[in-house]
């Protein structure tokens, strides 16, 4: 099971309006982990998700995915092993209807008709989604968009799931539908998030980031109960006495 | 803010509305060249028969048709009185050197009625056909042009995710819209130029937000694997069917028919 599917040595961003994102970021992802990224924002939690699929790329292959480095040659293959869900569902989802929506990824690796129903109905089975096929992504609420921004990447059968903020703009039913929907599924998965209530129910090894370098990595229950880290970084209120 | 003026499309699950949307557009194109190529008065009753017909097949109710022909109406009221005193011939009525004229009145009706059905049979395909099937038929029909390497595919692409992003948008100017008036931004106030001044402060937030969900958007497609429609499956084919060939049949016929009658 200790497959390295994730590998990053010495990664550093820099937009290109000067801002450092990114500085001298490592770490590694085993087949299997669930990860938690957490960290005020600003700390570059977005934008180390954008290098794993390839969205934003460094010069020097200092992203690994599978083993490859993340780079023109290999992108067709890494965004079909990475699969990215963006925060604001309405932004992904554009097409006229779900079925549609779910099959784009499929249909850009150019399967073929069969495959891509067939994979289509997968995926939407995978999000308790099946039956929405010929809906309007737009009509849905924001928890159903969640899920088939969750299934359009489903589709192009990732090993690893990326996911930006998934629970932030769901009611408390919603998120915890969605928090018991991520944990079925059987896939690496890395998640940035304010919501520590959700990195604690679902994430074994949390990644604490703050102004573009990794704070601390270890298992969850350490760094969750961890006060005066914490606080250290914003994510909990500031302990009285402390500077 | 929600009326689109010209026949926006009623679902249903009528005949026409499962007819394959090319047949569709060359249906109405031929139904709207009609009225001005019949000349005859059995002609005429026979294709304004058949509209009424098809606006009844398609479970189109008369006040959705009373409204989109209302759209028409300040120039039809135009081409009424153009129509009225300028054709010469035996005055009815007269005014001076202005007069009315027998063959006035009956040609301001004829043009009147022209464009009535102009109208009906346009709004009869918008009616029918969601502007996304529309996106289909139009790929399906300018397909050929591909081979002058004109995009097509891209092009219905594009409009496709237009149309998709017209109700979100919608959406956001009015969520401005509110959060500027709460904010005291008077919308109605003043004449005309101060009005249209009132709007910087929602468009401009308008088109950051858009700009930044077309980023977005790009991004998300980007991670899906997006390389250009060529690299794509062919999914939606367009198949002719009995039907089609004989709602084509029909159309053709009719058009035959009205042109031949005296």
């Amino acid at each position: 099971m200790d497959e390295k599917i994730i590998q990053i040595e010495g990664l550093s961003f820099t937009y290109p309006d000067g801002h450092r994102a990114l500085n001298n970021i490592s770490l590694t992802v085993n087949r299997g982990e669930s990860v938690a990224f957490i960290g005020p924002n600003g700390a570059g939690k977005s934008t180390l998700l954008l290098h794993l699929n390839g969205i934003l790329r460094s010069p020097n292959g200092a992203v690994k995915v599978l083993g490859h480095p993340v780079a023109e040659n290999y992108l067709r293959l890494i965004r079909s092993k990475v699969g990215l869900v963006f925060q604001d569902p309405e932004d992904q989802l554009f097409s006229p209807t779900v079925f549609d929506d779910v099959a784009f990824g499929p249909i850009n690796m150019g399967c073929p008709e069969a495959e891509i129903r067939q994979r289509v109905n997968q995926a939407l089975q995978q999000v308790q989604m099946g039956g929405y096929e010929k809906r309007s992504p737009h009509h849905l609420s924001v928890g159903e968009k969640k899920r088939i921004a969750i299934a359009t990447v489903l589709s192009m059968n990732p090993e690893v799931l990326v996911l930006d903020e998934p629970t932030s703009n769901l009611d408390p039913r919603g998120r915890w539908e969605l928090i018991e929907l991520l944990r079925g599924l059987p896939l690496t998965k890395l998640i940035a998030t304010h919501d520590l209530e959700m990195v604690r129910n679902l994430c074994e090894r949390t990644i604490l980031l703050d102004r573009g370098r990794i704070v601390a990595d270890g298992p969850t229950p350490a760094i969750l109960t961890d006060k005066l880290l914490l606080a250290e970084h914003g994510l909990a209120p500031p302990i009285v006495g402390q500077a | 803010m929600n009326a689109i003026p010209f026949g926006m499309y009623v679902p249903g699950d009528s005949i026409l509305h499962r007819l394959d949307p090319r047949v569709k557009m060359g249906a109405t194109l031929l139904l709207m060249v009609l009225p001005f190529a019949v000349h005859g008065l059995a002609g005429h009753i026979v294709l304004s028969t058949f509209l009424l017909a098809l606006v009844l097949i398609a479970g189109v109710s008369l006040s959705d048709l009373g409204r989109t022909l209302r759209t028409v109406f300040w120039i039809a009221f135009l081409m009424f009185f153009l129509y009225l005193f300028t054709t010469p011939g035996e005055p009815l009525v007269a005014v001076g050197r202005i007069a009315v004229t027998r063959q006035g009145v009956l040609s301001a009706g004829i043009q009147i009625y022209r464009l009535c059905l102009l109208v009906i049979s346009a709004s009869l395909l918008t009616f029918t056909t969601s502007p996304v099937q529309l996106a289909h038929g139009l790929e399906a029909m300018l397909f050929p042009l591909e081979r002058i390497r004109l995009p097509v595919r891209e092009l219905a692409m594009v409009l496709t995710i237009a149309l998709r992003f017209v109700p979100t948008l919608q959406e956001e100017i009015d969520k401005i819209a509110k959060a500027q008036r709460a904010r005291g931004v008077d919308l109605s106030a003043g004449g005309p130029l101060r009005r249209a001044r009132n709007l910087v402060p929602i468009f401009v937030p308008v088109f950051v937000s858009a700009f930044r969900r077309a980023d977005e958007l790009a991004m998300a497609m980007d991670a899906r694997g997006f390389r250009g429609a060529a690299h794509r499956t062919h999914m939606r084919k367009l198949y002719l069917g009995l039907q089609d060939l004989l709602a084509a049949l029909v159309v053709l016929g009719l058009a035959l028919v009205t042109i031949w009658l005296k």
